[in-house]
This record gives structure tokens, sequence and C-alpha cells, in this order.
């Protein structure tokens, strides 16, 4: 019998619990990730915690080192880690739809080994029976003026340095933006000592408190979520840090580096009142206003994309159906690419692309039972998205000259003159002559807010693009998904093995460091040979 | 006050962490393993070391290697992600920046003004 190979991108909670799962179902499975270890952006843990020391800053990890060390020993299981997949080539007839002709998933490119953006990394190809992407989602920032000052990051790098590193960002930091997750960045913070001054949700009352407090019933089923949401705020209880509501941070001052914040109340739609302005003095502001996810490998997979209305999150995301296989056949996709919904909704959505990849059963009962509470993830994303829009007023916060991109330091007039004239308006032409998006980050950061801003200046949709209808101008089409150096991209690229091969055993030139930590070793939890069933990878005690 | 790193749980006074030293610029700054470059740096007391094209300083943003905001060039690699490369002891890192000579000065279209690419742009 040859079994089915399942590639698996991002060991983040979706990635790890869709290897699980294929494992389960009997197919060999190669799990890759930049990153050293597995996690993804959730379970960030200091090196030395991962090694077997639990440190204090991380809640019930228990169940995700077993989930973990499951993957990681099992024998039909090769992990990349270090390795970045930095290109899909599809197979298909080149003018057909995506995927069509061989039904083969696209060719996976990857990088291997050695530290981030090193040189001398290895290139090789993979070509397996089924992908599954869960490549998760970055941090949304919308600009302010001063938001590129040092001091002045992410929520999401508040998070991962003090999760990661046990390195807070100041001690008199305030927390912006919008969303749940500005609870528990502030409670980390608070956790490991950082003073927090306050923590600002631009949402209004009656938007965020009529969408958290409706249909109860829907929340118990994200018991595990709604729990962790109700410690962070009872950390910011327990310190006194005021959270306000409609109120958000409308601009950053300070001479090389962050040195105060200006607040300012806003109406339901995010107009900033005027005359409620206060200044508050910070070492670091923390901002964060939702999700965009990274979707250059479903893209260049050619995956159909859903657009969200106005407002209701960073979308676009992978369309997927009941069983996570997105329009390219072969492919699923799982976890925040899918919507933002956290980890419990995204080791789910893992659980049952795995499955389906490996070509598991339809017909286990533990299937039917991870897709009801997948489906109950995906009301709670939907609910997530209804509590915390995007206000449609916050370019009112804007000035002339507040940096917009912030590689090219394009600002917002010149924006506005570009897409005032219709000459410019096109979204190729405008980011030509603003250079908006052009720069390292190749739009990863304003991708977003550049389209949306196009949108509201009268100068046509924002164009997000599907598949379907390549528009060439989505913010997230990049032909490269992860940089990667001229010398390596001009070295032939070594093939993994055949299918019946696993990689560290194919005789093949090795990822440096990679073939070690792929050696199957210590005990292993299901049998490797029978197919068992998906297990709910949702775990109680597994939070934050 | 800056940002400061605090000792693992359970050794307060760092014991059990194992120390390194990296060079910035050349002049040495300790930190100890498991550290980001980008984390070395901040523990050091230090937010920005690189400037976008206006001159102006920049440091840490994203925290994850999407936003380039926070290059360096390490061993003599341009371009490497601060908050993603692991220290090492005995890197030695220089800052690097993308400022162009005066404002407003020519940019070609795909290389950064100081000459070089920068990272997934030469290519992209
Ligand atoms: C910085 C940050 C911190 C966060 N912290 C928390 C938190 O503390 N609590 C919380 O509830 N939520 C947090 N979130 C939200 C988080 O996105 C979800 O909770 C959850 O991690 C999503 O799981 P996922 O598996 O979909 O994606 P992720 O966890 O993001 O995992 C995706 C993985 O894919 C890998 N990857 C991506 N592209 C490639 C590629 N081309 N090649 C190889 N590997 C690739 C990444 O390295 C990553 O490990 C955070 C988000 C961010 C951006
Ligand atoms: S801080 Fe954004 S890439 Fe390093």
């Amino acid at each position: 019998m040859t079994r089915r190979h399942v590639a698996v991108t991002g060991a983040g909670p979706a990635g790890l619990a869709a290897a699980c799962a294929a494992l389960a179902a009997g197919a060999r499975v190669t799990l890759i990730d930049s990153a050293e270890q597995p996690g993804g952006q959730y379970h960030r843990m200091p090196p030395e915690a991962s090694a077997g020391h639990p440190g204090g800053l991380r809640h019930g990890r228990d169940a995700f080192l077993r989930r973990r060390s499951r993957v990681l020993t099992h024998p039909r299981c090769t992990w990349l880690p270090e390795t970045s997949v930095w290109a899909l080539e599809r197979t298909g007839p080149a003018d057909g739809p995506p995927g069509a002709g061989s039904g083969a998933p696209p060719r996976v490119h990857l990088l291997c080994g050695g530290p981030a953006d090193g040189s001398g990394r290895t290139r090789r190809t993979l070509d397996a029976d089924a992908l599954v992407l869960a490549t998760g989602a970055h941090d949304r920032v919308l600009p302010f003026p001063g938001w590129e000052l040092p001091g002045v990051c992410t929520a999401g790098a508040a998070q991962a340095l003090v999760k990661g590193e046990r390195l807070v960002v100041g001690d008199r930091v305030v927390v912006a933006g919008t969303g749940p997750f500005l609870l528990a960045v502030a409670a980390s913070l608070l956790e490991a000592g950082a003073g927090v001054r306050e923590v600002l949700e631009a949402g209004t009352f009656p938007t965020v408190g009529r969408n958290w407090l409706s249909r109860p019933w829907e929340l118990a089923a994200q018991l595990g979520k709604t729990a962790e949401l109700a410690g962070s705020a009872a950390a910011l209880v327990r310190h006194r840090v005021p959270y306000r509501l409609g109120r958000t941070v409308v601009e950053a001052r300070g001479d090389g580096r962050v040195e105060e914040v200006v607040t300012a109340r806003l109406r339901p739609d995010w107009s900033v009142v005027d005359g409620t302005e206060r200044t508050v003095p910070v070492d670091a502001l923390c901002v964060g206003h939702g999700f965009s996810p990274r979707l250059e490998l479903p893209l260049a997979a050619g995956c159909a994309l859903r657009d969200t209305p106005a407002g209701a999150g960073a979308g676009p995301f992978v369309v997927v159906d009941g069983e996570q296989r997105t329009s390219v056949p072969g492919v699923f996709a799982a976890g925040e690419i899918t919507g933002v919904a956290g980890a419990p909704a995204a080791r789910v959505e893992g659980a049952v692309a795995g499955w389906t990849a490996a070509g598991g059963d339809h017909a286990v009962p533990a299937l039917r039972v991870l897709r009801r509470s997948r489906d109950e993830g995906r009301a709670f994303a939907r609910r997530l998205a209804r509590a915390h829009p995007i206000g449609a007023g916050w370019p009112g916060w804007l000035r002339q000259d507040t940096v917009v991109c912030r590689c090219e330091e394009t600002d917002y007039g010149t924006l506005c003159a570009a897409f005032g004239d219709a000459a410019q308006a096109a979204p190729r032409v405008a980011r030509l002559s603003t250079r908006a998006g052009l720069g390292p980050c190749q739009a990863r950061v304003c991708g977003p807010t550049v389209a949306e801003l196009r949108a509201r200046l009268g100068a046509g949709p924002a164009g997000h693009g599907t598949a379907a209808e390549p528009p060439g101008h989505t913010p997230h089409r990049r032909p490269l998904a992860q940089p990667l150096r001229l010398g390596e991209l001009a070295a032939a690229p070594v093939p993994f093995g055949s299918p019946e091969e696993t990689p560290d055993r194919s005789g093949g030139p090795k990822p440096p460091g990679a073939a070690d930590r792929t050696t199957p070793s210590g005990p292993v939890a299901e049998s490797p040979e029978a197919p068992s069933s998906p297990t709910d990878p949702s775990d109680p005690t597994d939070q934050r | 006050m800056s940002p400061r790193r605090l000792p693992a749980r359970g050794t307060a006074d760092g014991r059990g962490e194992r120390p390194l030293r990296i060079t910035v610029d050349g002049r040495p700054v300790d930190g100890v393993a498991g550290q980001t470059v980008a984390g070395v740096l901040l523990a050091a007391g230090r937010t920005a070391w690189r400037r976008g094209p206006s001159g102006a300083a920049r440091g840490v943003f994203c925290g994850i290697g999407v936003c380039f905001d926070c290059l360096v060039t390490v061993n003599g690699d341009r371009d490497v992600r601060a908050c993603l490369r692991r220290a090492a002891d005995g890197d030695e890192v220089r800052t690097q920046s993308r400022t162009r000579p005066g404002t407003g000065g020519s940019r070609s279209a795909d290389a950064g003004a100081d000459g070089y690419p920068e990272h997934g742009e030469a290519t992209g």
C-alpha cells in the first residue's frame, strides 16, 4: 500500500493539529515551519521552557507539549524546522484552472536549514499528495501620526517578546486598537511585571457589548477562549488598569522614540470627538486592529478567496468547504488564514484538514464532532468580526504627512493626490508612482490599508482579487512568499526523495541541522501503522 | 525605563542561563542564549537601530518577521530580520539603513537607494 503523503506548512495550533490528525489517519507527514520550534504565534515560549523547564509565563501548555512530542517523535513524520516555503508551483497547464490536469497539488519550494535569513540555506522541492496550508496571520495596524516611532510596536510583537524571550517592551505601556487580543497582551505584560497604563478599545459599547453579550450559548461553546478572556480581564482589574471603550491613540510623539501618546474619544464610526484629547506619557505603545491572514501561499496555489464586508476584519480569507478543502484540488487550509477565531478554533480546523487530506474515513463519528466544533469556531469568528469592526471614520485621524507605507514613507497626502487623479488611481500605477507597498515588506503591512483608502477615496473597489479573476493588484500576491537571496535562487533545488521515502532517509543532501531532529525517537502515542481516528484537539486545560 | 528582560523563573539571579556576547557595530553587547538579535538589542536599552528613507529612526515593529523594520547585517549577511534571528555567541552585527542621500533622492525601481537590493525586492 502506498501511503498518502501530506505536507503541512505552518506548525502553529492549526498545522500541528493537522499533522497529528493526518498521522492518525495513516498518512506520512512532512511538517514545515520557518521557526525553530513548533507552536506558531500562540504557543511561543522561552527556549528553556520548551526544553522541559516550565516557566511562569505560559498557561496550560501541557496539552500542546504532548501533541508536539506525539507528532515530532512519530516515525511517519518528518519535521523540517527553520524551513521556509518560498513558492508553490502549480503543476497543471499554465492557462487552465488551478490544479487542472494532473490533479496533484502544487510543488512545494523550500529553503532549508540554517539561522533565519542566513546565507547558504539549501533549496529543496517537495511533491506531496496533499498540502495543508496553515500559515496563520499577523497583526493589522491602522496608521496614525507617529506610528513609525521606535517604541511603537504591534500588540503581537509585545506578546511575542514577552512569551518568547521574557522581554517586556516598557514600564509605562499603553495598549490600543481593537479586539480581545489587546486584553491578552496587557495581561501578559502585567503578569511579567510591566506597568500598563491603560488598555484602549476603539469600539464603542453598543457595538462591542451587544455582540459579546448576545446569544451567550454560542460563547459557551468556546469555553476555553471565553475563560481565557475573563482571566485577562481579571488581571486588568487586579492591577487596576483601566479598560476604556471608545477611545484610541490618535498620535504618538517623541524625539527618536515614543515618549507620549495623544488619546481621544471616538464615535461609534471611529470619528474623533474633538476636544476629548488627552496626553499620556509612555515608554511603549502596543497597537493592533485585528489580524491579516498570511495569504501568499494560498494565492500562489490559486485558492479562491472570499472578501469580508467592508470593515469586518482584515479579510479576504481562504474559501474552504466543510472539510477544509480549498478550491484547488489537493490543497487544504486551516487556522487564521480561513478566518480569525483564535487558537482553539484553529486547532479544530487543522484536525479536520489533516484527517481529510490524509484520506481519512469520512464516516468516523469523531469527525462529526470535530466538524461541529469547527462550525462553532466559525460562529465565534463571525461574532468577533461583528464585535470589533474597523470603524469607517478612522482616516479622520490621519494628517497629510502621516506615513502610511512604513517602508517607503509614503504619506497620506501623496496617496490622496494619487487616488484623486484618475490617471494614477489604477492600483499598479498608484503603486509605482507613490511607491506605497514597494519596500522590503512588500505591502504586508500597508497593503490592506492602501487598498481600503483607495476604495474610500473613490478610486474603485478595494480589489482584493480571487483566483477566478486574478487582479494582479491584490496586496497579498507576491512572487516570493519568503525572502530569498539571489545566490540561493541561482542554485539548483534538490528534490526530496520519492514518495516512498521520507526526506531524512532519502540519502540525498540533508537540510543542515534538520536531520538530527527528524530522526524518530522516544515513545509514540498511537500505533504508527493502524489508522485511528482524529481526536478533538481542543483541551479545556490548554489555554492562552 | 526601556524594554527589559526578566530572568527565567526560578533563576532570579539568572543562574542557569547561558550568557553570550555579540558585537554591534564593533561594540560588545551581552545577552543570553535563546534571545533574538532584536531581543539582545532591546534588553540592552536600544530601541532603534535602523533608519527609514528620510533618516528617521526605526526599531522593532511587528516582532515576527513581517515588517522588515528591524533589518541588520549579521556576520556579513545583509538584510537579516533581527526579530527572527537567534543571537549566537560571537555574532558580528552591523546596523544598516535604507536612507537615501539627501531628501527625495532618486530611487531605482528595485534597489534600495544605497545601491543594495533589499531582500525580496531584487527578484520580486
Ligand atoms: C505575534 C502574534 C502573537 C499572538 N499571540 C497570541 C496569544 O498569545 N494568544 C492568542 O490567543 N492568540 C495569539 N495570536 C493570534 C494567533 O494568530 C492565533 O491564536 C493562533 O496562533 C493561530 O494559529 P494558526 O495555526 O492559524 O497560525 P500561527 O500560530 O500563526 O502559525 C503559523 C505558522 O506558520 C509558519 N509559516 C508561515 N508562513 C510560512 C512559510 N511560508 N514557510 C514556513 N512556515 C511558515 C509560521 O512560522 C507559524 O509558525 C497572536 C498572533 C500574532 C501575529
Ligand atoms: S520587527 Fe518586523 S520584521 Fe522584525
